[in-house]
């Protein structure tokens, strides 16, 4: 399949036609010409390399009313994204070679992007004992990252195992930074909202401890970790510090996390639970200038599918998470790209080249350049566009984003060279 | 009015003082008669749905609205709250259904009774949500301290206790400041918020240096069982730091009255020969209770068509 892509902009630069070939990009550059091409207008939009989520919950197998892997597929291709980790917390636990092999080969059933399953880190998320982390990085799964979101490690020699056993396979483990002891119960943010609404407090402090004891372990045994959903201006300032002692952490921030703050909470609508809860106007500013430093390494969705049934209720009673994966690139344009502090090769950075190389995914992540893999996204990012939840990909419709206006729309997604979406609309 | 009454916020001075009046009228149009009860609400259904046992709030509500003449259906749906049995929404929608023009609403979860307002067309009143809200002890409150001291405006009242998990004390902070009081909360730091600083309340954890300036003392149930998690080394401790006893109550003014929304622990965070005093209204606050509930009824439907 040839396709051959008029006058897009590379990274938002000149620009210039990119010719696909055999699922590699052939050439790049003005006026080139393919008689057997398809031709793909792509006047004014933004050519990106293909995103990578590094944190997706695709509820199969388990819980295929709230999302499956092929819903979930799809609602990633229709966000530009070509790679997606799926979370282990599904039921069965994705702890096994089995579990995380049946989730791969799902992904490459639906075809729309690479689903990358991700290895619990203990058996059952139970914080125990490790799990067979060497049978799923062996497996055709080939799990690279180990983590037990949702739950965090919270056994402090535990966790200097994972991180040291993962050594071994090139891997990293992911932690879900929540001291438990000083969470119980909690529902939101910690501070004047949750004092006058009555919802039981989560600590910034519950974050931060975590982190700061995780990065003086991965220190200590020469290992990776990576740190999920970074919310707080002081989890920040510790990986800054860690960074610049040569520690081999990263981190992420989620979309809602740079776009939303705990004044959400007011009128208790549970689709604005989420953990690590919505914080404050200081730490969302705190994370956007992280992400903008590279002290936060990428963007990841935090895509958490709920049911109706599990969101419509009272707030203590539903299930925390938000989808993600439909506008989270519309959220990066309007929160760092609209507001200058990423240019276009800064978003790319962000939401494809680090995510891969923190996932080991070599063939994500590549430049916009001859020889690479033809995994690519277009972007119009002069399009606005109120949020439907009803019209959403992902079988869910716990949106935090339900009628707000945000920028961006991804018309196209190529994955090695095959169109996934098209005129915004997914081919399978 | 508004049409729900979630929180004290939801009343201006001039809402939060027209429930008082209504109040007192009531209790005018009632006093001597034989036949404590008046046509109002004739034909209205009040439904009473508590997802947490509270004899005393429950039974002050059915009172009130009996004695307004409405059709009264208490729902019990203890147990089947969070994540068990029917949900919030469709327990909401039956009761709808069944032609509810008011609903009354006690739950462990703070919020429920917004996310309920959502789903009705009727009124929803909040009979205290979680460690949220509980605005009608509020309004019999400030009802009792105005008819004990003659105004609210410049009172100054002292709120002791467990400010952390107390949906009296952030009814109570929020309804004083509309009415003029000042509220000063007192309590070890482990029972104040984060984020108290936020509250148009001082703050102070020094009970006796508060006591003398004191108009009103509110104390608050603290439960025993708090120990466990270490908010407080033991309940002597509490109760000799924290406690109102006969000694404490010596250094009040003249005319301080000593409040308390009950249920009590005596000997814990109030003394029996203080609960038992000329001071104590606690009594009193129950009756007026009914009275307070009356009005709020009354104002939420006595004006719309059914």
């Amino acid at each position: 399949m040839t396709v051959l892509i008029r006058g897009a902009r590379p990274y938002g630069e000149d620009a210039a036609d990119i010719l696909l070939r055999d699922g590699h990009v052939a050439a790049v550059g003005g006026s080139l010409s393919a008689p057997d091409a398809e031709v793909v207008d792509a006047a004014g939009l933004v050519a990106l390399p293909g995103l990578v989520d590094l944190h997706t919950h695709l509820r199969e197998p388990g819980r295929e009313d709230a999302e499956t892997v092929e819903t979930g597929s799809r609602a990633a291709a229709l966000g530009g994204y070509t790679a997606v980790h799926a979370m282990a917390n599904t039921d069965p636990v994705a702890d096994t070679a089995g579990v995380v092999e049946q989730v791969w080969r799902l992904g490459q059933q639906a075809g729309l992007v690479d689903v990358v399953p991700v290895g619990a880190v203990t058996v059952g998320l139970r914080g125990e004992r490790l799990a067979e982390l060497g049978a799923m990085a062996d497996s055709a799964a080939r799990v690279r990252v180990f983590s037990d979101d949702g739950m965090c490690v919270a056994d402090p020699a535990l966790m200097r195992r994972a991180l040291e056993y993962v050594k071994a396979l090139d891997g990293v483990v992911a932690q879900h930074a929540e001291e438990p002891r000083l969470t119980t119960g909690a529902q939101m943010h910690e501070g004047d909202r949750s004092a006058r609404l009555g919802l039981t407090g989560w600590p910034a402090a519950a974050e931060e401890a975590i982190i700061a004891r995780d990065v003086l372990l991965a220190g200590h045994v020469g290992a990776r970790l990576h740190v999920c959903h970074v919310s707080t201006a002081g989890s920040v300032e510790i990986l800054r510090w860690a960074k610049s002692r040569g520690v081999q952490v990263t981190a992420e921030v989620t979309p809602h996390h740079l776009l939303l703050t705990d004044e959400c909470a007011e009128g208790y609508d549970p689709v604005f639970k989420v953990n690590p809860p919505l914080r404050t106007d200081a730490d969302v500013a705190a994370v956007r200038r992280g992400l903008a430093e590279g002290v936060i390494d990428a963007v990841a969705t935090d895509h958490a599918p709920h049911a109706v049934e599990d969101k419509e209720s009272e707030w203590a009673g539903a299930r925390p998470g938000m989808l993600g994966l439909e506008q989270a690139l519309s959220v990066v344009v309007a929160t760092m790209v609209e507001t200058g502090l990423l240019d276009w090769r800064g978003v790319a950075d962000r939401m494809s080249v680090r995510p891969a190389a923190i996932g080991r995914l070599e063939t994500h992540g590549r430049p916009l350049a001859p020889g690479e893999p033809a995994t690519l996204l277009l972007l119009d990012p002069a399009a606005r566009a109120v949020v439907d939840p009803a019209a959403l990909a992902s079988r869910s419709r716990n949106s935090p984003y339900a009628g707000r206006e945000l920028p961006g729309r991804v018309v196209h997604t190529f994955l090695r060279g095959v169109p996934t979406v098209t005129d915004g609309k997914a081919t399978r | 009015m508004r049409r729900h009454l979630l929180e004290a916020a939801d009343l201006d001075r001039a809402d939060a003082t027209l429930v008082l009046d209504t109040a007192a009228q009531i209790d005018a149009a009632l006093a001597g008669r034989e036949v404590k009860k008046l046509p109002t609400l004739r034909g209205r259904t009040v439904v009473n749905l508590f997802y947490e046992d509270s004899t005393r709030t429950r039974i002050s509500f059915e009172l009130a609205a009996k004695r307004l003449s409405a059709d009264v259906i208490n729902f019990s749906a203890k147990g089947s709250s969070v994540s068990k049995g029917e949900s919030l929404k469709d327990t909401a929608l039956t009761l709808e259904a069944m032609g509810s023009d008011a609903i009354v609403v006690r739950h462990s979860a703070s919020g429920a009774p917004h996310r309920l307002a959502h789903w009705v067309r009727g009124s929803v009143v909040n009979a205290g949500d979680g460690t949220h809200e509980h605005p009608t002890q509020a309004l019999l409150d400030a009802y009792t301290i105005r008819h004990r001291l003659g105004r609210l405006e410049g009172v100054r009242v002292a709120v002791v206790g467990d400010v952390l998990h107390s949906r009296v004390a952030r009814s109570n902070v929020r309804l004083l400041h509309t009415l003029g009081a000042e509220v000063t909360l007192v309590a070890p730091p482990t029972l104040l918020p984060v984020g108290v600083g936020s509250w148009p309340a001082e703050v102070s954890y020094d009970l006796d240096a508060v006591l003398p300036k004191a108009d009103v003392v509110m104390m608050l149930r603290v439960q025993a069982e708090r120990m466990a998690a270490s908010y407080f080394p033991s309940a002597r401790e509490y109760s000799r730091r924290y406690g109102l006893d006969a000694r404490r109550m010596a250094a009040l003014g003249d005319d301080a009255i000593v409040m308390h929304p009950g249920p009590m622990n005596r000997g814990m965070e109030i003394a029996a020969e203080v609960a038992d005093s000329v001071r104590s209204t606690i009594v009193e606050q129950v009756g007026n209770g009914v009275s307070v509930r009356m009005a709020v009824l009354y104002l939420l439907l006595g004006g719309a068509p059914s």
